[in-house]
């Protein structure tokens, strides 16, 4: 991070493509077995879905990403509640960025809104992350 | 309410997970953050755990003949849910301390509540499980509560 962060500023914008390969190794890291993320004809004749679905915890960790990037090496993550409300499926792009909207210069603690959306400008994740720049 | 919730399921809410003890390892933290697409070499070098690390470090692995037809493992924690269709849920995270290759780290879950709401569509089950993770010496590196919604 180089400037100090000001409540109303916005972080650079990170968009992701939604690669099958990712959503293999991510799920094999995990253990995660679900067919929705690789089983093309379980998903679509199955399941129903137009495709195979984007991790919903992957999704999770771009809304860190974001904001962790723009920390470096200046602070931490200290928390973060968000959910998960549209899926997403492997040939989107998404876009995670986020806004200050809390900022105390004293304790260094931070407030953050953030989001991923697809190119239909649908939220599937928003979310709050808290953060404290090192004092 | 429907009053979908029967005695027997609600006697579920306390019940705790053995405690299960995992160590971050530089080869795994690295593995996460190449597949999360992460772009910061502490966390590609394996220095340091990214934040979410720990799904990684405490995501059930179970035998395949205990995984369902559609490739999950089942909860033990959970109680036979009169409904089965899993909605959106939502995630609140503390992070207390870093994670770092060479770190021995224990979770255990609980099953905190488990309670019925009228949806626009009909009824729906919440359930919250809270994960505790801590270091060998007891204090606390993580804290998560999941609240998962069924309809």
């Amino acid at each position: 991070m180089t400037a100090s962060p000001s409540v109303g500023m916005t972080l650079p914008e990170r968009r992701h493509d939604c690669d099958v390969v990712q959503q293999m190794l991510y799920n094999a890291s995990l253990w995660n077995g679900h067919r929705i993320h690789f089983d093309m004809p379980y998903a679509t004749e199955v399941e129903g879905y137009p495709g195979l679905v984007v991790a919903g915890p992957l999704i999770g960790d771009w809304l860190h990403q974001v904001v962790d990037e723009w920390l470096g090496d200046s602070g931490m993550i200290t928390g973060i509640e968000y959910s998960n409300r549209v899926a997403a499926f492997v040939g989107e792009t998404l876009t995670a960025g986020g806004t200050v909207t809390a900022y105390d210069v004293d304790s260094g603690e931070l407030k953050l809104e953030v989001f991923v959306k697809n190119d239909r400008d649908d939220v599937l994740a928003p979310g709050v992350i808290t953060a404290k720049l090192n004092r | 309410m429907s009053g979908l919730l029967s005695e027997e399921v609600l006697s579920h809410i306390g019940r705790q997970s053995e405690p299960r003890r995992e160590i971050a390892t530089r080869r795994d933290i690295r593995k996460y953050a190449v597949a999360t697409g992460n772009r910061q070499a502490k966390y590609l070098d394996g220095d340091v755990a990214p934040p979410l690390f720990h799904l990684h470090l405490f995501w059930d692995v179970v035998p395949l003949d205990e995984l369902s037809p559609d490739g999950v493992s089942i909860d033990p924690l959970l109680p036979q849910f009169p409904l089965d269709k899993a909605m959106a849920g939502g995630l609140d995270i503390t992070y207390h301390q870093p994670i770092k290759p060479g770190d021995w780290l224990t979770s255990i879950r609980t099953l905190t509540n488990i309670y019925e709401k009228a949806g626009r569509s009909g009824p729906l089950i919440f359930y919250d499980v809270l994960m505790e993770v801590r270091d060998d010496d007891g204090d606390l590196v993580i804290t998560e509560k999941t609240t998962r919604i069924l309809r």
